[in-house]
């Protein structure tokens, strides 16, 4: 059952000369792992400020063709409806957490929906709890590392249960342990409470082995769309710019050589197995 | 700065920091009204001892000892000032009170007001004060405003250091030059501070929309600041001390030190 | 060019007694390429803010050139030990490129002539000419990087210290800047890049001073460092992604200093013929 569906999307931001995304057609079911990519200025950050509501409500500018969430239309609701539905993560931590206790920023969301305290109260500790930061609960903002604070964020928007949650290049500012680190949560709340994710990265090493759906995306319109050992292995990838993983690319040039292997590998995890299969012959 | 490390916040506890915040301020407030009320010395020195106590149980005498450094020089300020006048023109200085008495009342009250919020802001955490103004029925923008301010004070704090060393590893040498020169040295750094504060409202104000902002008309509260027996007896106290001066300044001659000392 | 001397250091507001930098030396030559890494909060920017005097050591010594940094201004070490800071937007300023290029010239004192015809060159070598009397606010992130960089590059520093280079960057703008960082070191600058990103430093193979809580814990070859599953967790990083395939094969005898795909294949192919034999 598809949770997010645009047809012919198409923005353009006010004051631009041309459309941020253009014609956009995308079907995204209920329960999928997304990787949406490309290189920088391709559309990725427009489209997802498009699925909560951030365009066109707080972005001015022209808006065409539909997109539905979660039975929604996009035009019709304000953010604070689209808002319940679909949670954004941004890439900067810092600028997500207002509050002066991690514990108040969590509840945040739920105050806004006048939700009864104790109610709160449960949700804030769940969301903690879910996203392993419950020793944090009393600390400021300011003091804690950023992979700490983005996995806040993670937690403030995951306190209003939305269905969906969009995470817009959540590991830009992370060194490489943290960023696997915020993958992990990510692919929890994905395994563990069925969360269609959409996660944008340019990081497709680390984050590529926890999709089943990738979207590749290049000057505003979706180029690749599909499994991700199709779309990785294709030559519009490789042209395009993606940082392709590179057990995929070892995997290109052995085929190359003639050498087969059981299966494109997208991890290197998956690339030791293969290759133990064939090497061990 | 250290008249502002008089004003911060340290996460302490303690009896008086644990007071609800609008109970503190009602009292911060009585010693405003009864402070205003009188010129006389004796009186103003009580109001100043008073706080001494409550210094001394919240445990935070050392920073408010540097507030009251930093007071300092507006005291000595006031102080000469009102030497000066109380002797160039006689009519200011009230009946039998000497200029020099005088001189002492005004800068002691003033260091009185100082002081009462000194006293306050040491043992409220800016998240107690933002609760208080929150169920104070403050309509909650100004809250949230309030809040987030302070918590992006240390960020800004930090970023205006990062700019100017940026630009220092440019070359940029703020010291030097005339007066005017070195204003516009700080331009380099105005700048980016100003145009980061810009980008980081934008971000924050698309965060708070993805997170519902605006959804219910009222919202609702995580924490709930309680009434305490505690409180209600520094209610009371606030009252007793508000009768007690109102009391005094109308029944109640007080002598001048410079009439006790002539006699 | 650049000696650390069991240089301690702590934040003056920082928490007392904790040490961002625990008896680092370190020598720097002239031309070098070197590749400060290590987890966030391990020290490497405080280090790295040591070479231009931004921060001055607790407890020992900092010679640029044979200059302690003690015994100069901030301003004149800046003229020999250009830093490229993370974010452009803590730099820009001007109302155009161009203006941002002079910035550093005219702090520096160059004269007006030399000046002109170092911002043409810089505005060049940084493919930016077209953007000259652009304001450098309307333009993109990548665009706005590049313009720090070639503020910095316009005076000519003998060295060049970039921190967090690769942040944000997609993929083909990581290759850009790797070509165009090696070719700044070809041309004879001394290149210090500060990054956690091991896949551009597996790609770029400069000298690897790896740091972990305030101290170094490993410097040399990138390849021996990198691909040391040891090192690697002393120092909490992540091994580049070829190299982990090949940690996971150690047990049929492929060599595990592995860090380049080309490499990796020719190492496979060369296995697998020698196993058909």
């Amino acid at each position: 059952m598809a949770i997010i569906e645009t047809k012919g999307l198409t923005y353009t931001y006010p004051g631009a000369t041309k459309p941020a995304i253009r014609d956009v057609s995308l079907t995204i079911e209920k329960g999928e792992f997304v990787i949406l990519t490309g290189p920088s200025g391709c559309g990725k950050t427009t489209l997802c400020r498009c699925f909560n509501g951030l365009i066109p409500h707080f972005y001015a500018g022209q808006l065409e063709g539909e997109l539905t969430v979660a039975g929604l239309k996009l035009t019709e609701h304000p953010i604070y409806e689209m808002a319940q539905r679909v949670g954004l993560v941004f890439q900067n931590p810092e600028n997500q957490l207002f509050a002066l206790s991690v514990e108040k920023d969590v509840a945040f969301g739920l105050e806004n929906l006048g939700v009864p305290r104790d109610e709160i109260r449960k949700q804030v500790d769940w969301a903690l709890q879910i996203t392993g930061i419950e020793e944090l609960r009393e600390r400021a903002p300011h003091e804690l590392s950023g992979g700490q604070q983005q996995r806040v964020a993670i937690a403030c928007v995951l306190a209003m249960q939305p269905g969906v949650m969009v995470f817009d290049e959540p590991t830009s500012f992370l060194d490489p342990l943290g960023a696997q680190k915020i993958f992990e949560v990510i692919n929890d709340l994905s395994k563990k409470l069925s969360v269609t994710v959409i996660l944008v990265e340019h990081r497709l090493d680390l984050a590529s082995k926890y999709a089943d759906h990738v979207v590749i995306m290049d000057e505003g319109k979706i180029v690749l769309n599909g499994k991700p050992r199709e779309i990785f292995n294709s030559e519009t990838a490789r042209l395009i710019g993606v940082g392709i993983p590179k057990a995929t690319l070892l995997w290109q040039l052995l085929q190359e050589n003639g050498i087969r292997l059981e299966g494109v590998p997208t991890s290197s995890e998956e690339a030791a197995r293969l290759l133990r299969e064939v090497l061990k012959t | 700065m250290s008249v502002f490390e008089g004003f911060r916040f340290r996460h302490v506890s303690s009896p008086i920091h644990r007071r609800d915040p609008r109970v503190k301020f009602l009292y911060v407030l009585v010693m405003f009204i009864a402070a205003v009320m009188f010129n006389e010395l004796p009186v103003l020195l009580v109001l100043f001892f008073l706080q001494v106590p409550f210094v001394l149980v919240a445990g935070v005498q050392r920073q408010w000892l540097r507030s009251l450094r930093g007071a300092m020089f507006l005291v000595t300020f006031l102080f000469v000032f009102n030497l000066f006048f109380g002797y160039i023109s006689p009519g200011t200085v009230p009946g039998g009170v000497s200029p020099l008495e005088y001189a002492f009342s005004m800068s002691l009250r003033f260091l009185v007001l100082v002081e009462s919020f000194s006293v306050f802001f040491l043992t409220t955490s800016p998240d107690h004060l933002s609760l208080a103004l929150e169920q104070s029925r403050v309509p909650y923008e100004f809250t949230f405003a309030f809040t987030t301010a302070v918590r992006f004070v240390p960020v800004l704090a930090e970023e205006a250091q990062t700019i100017m060393d940026a630009q220092k590893a440019r070359g940029l040498e703020l010291e030097k030059g005339n007066f005017m020169k070195r204003v516009r040295n700080y331009i380099p750094i105005l700048i980016p501070l100003i145009v980061s504060a810009i980008r980081r409202s934008l971000e924050l104000a698309e965060a708070m929309e993805s997170r519902g902002w605006g959804a219910a008309k009222k919202r609702t509260n995580l924490y709930v600041l309680k009434i305490r027996e505690a409180d209600l007896m520094l209610i009371i106290i606030s009252a007793i001390l508000l009768a007690t001066a109102v009391y005094v300044r109308y029944f109640v001659t007080i002598p001048s030190i410079t009439m006790i000392l002539s006699k | 060019m650049i000696e650390v001397k069991n240089v301690h250091f702590t934040y003056p507001r920082g928490e007392p007694g904790v040490e961002a930098l625990k008896g680092v030396s370190l020598n720097i030559r002239n031309g070098e390429f070197v590749a400060i890494m290590g987890q966030n909060g391990a020290g490497k920017t405080t280090l790295v803010k040591q070479f231009n005097g931004l921060l001055k050591p607790t407890k020992g010594e900092v010679l640029v050139d044979s200059v302690s940094t003690r015994d100069i201004s901030i301003a004149q070490l800046a003229r020999k030990v250009g830093f490229v800071f993370q974010n452009p937007d803590h730099q820009l300023f001007s109302e155009t490129v161009e203006e941002e290029i002079a910035f550093g010239l005219r702090n520096f004192g160059f004269k007006e002539n030399t000046l002109k015809r170092r911002v043409t060159w810089a505005l060049n070598l940084l493919d930016l000419a077209e953007y000259r009397k652009t304001s450098p606010f309307m333009l993109s992130g990548g665009e706005r990087k590049r313009v720090a960089l070639a503020s910095v590059l316009a005076w000519n520093p003998k060295v060049v210290i970039l921190d967090e280079p690769t942040i944000g960057q997609d993929h083909r703008q990581k290759e850009i800047l790797r070509q165009f960082i090696v070719q700044l070191n070809a041309q004879g600058k001394t290149v210090v890049i500060v990054t956690h990103d091991v896949e551009f430093v597996a790609e770029c193979g400069p000298r690897v001073v790896l740091m972990a809580q305030g101290q170094i814990v490993a410097d040399g070859d990138a390849r021996k460092i990198l691909t040391d599953p040891g090192v690697a967790l002393r120092a909490s990083i992540v091994p580049p992604q070829v190299t982990q395939i090949f940690l996971g094969l150690t047990d049929l005898g492929l060599p595990t200093d592995v860090i380049d795909v080309e490499e990796a294949k020719k190492v496979l192919l060369e296995h697998l013929e020698g196993d058909k034999r």
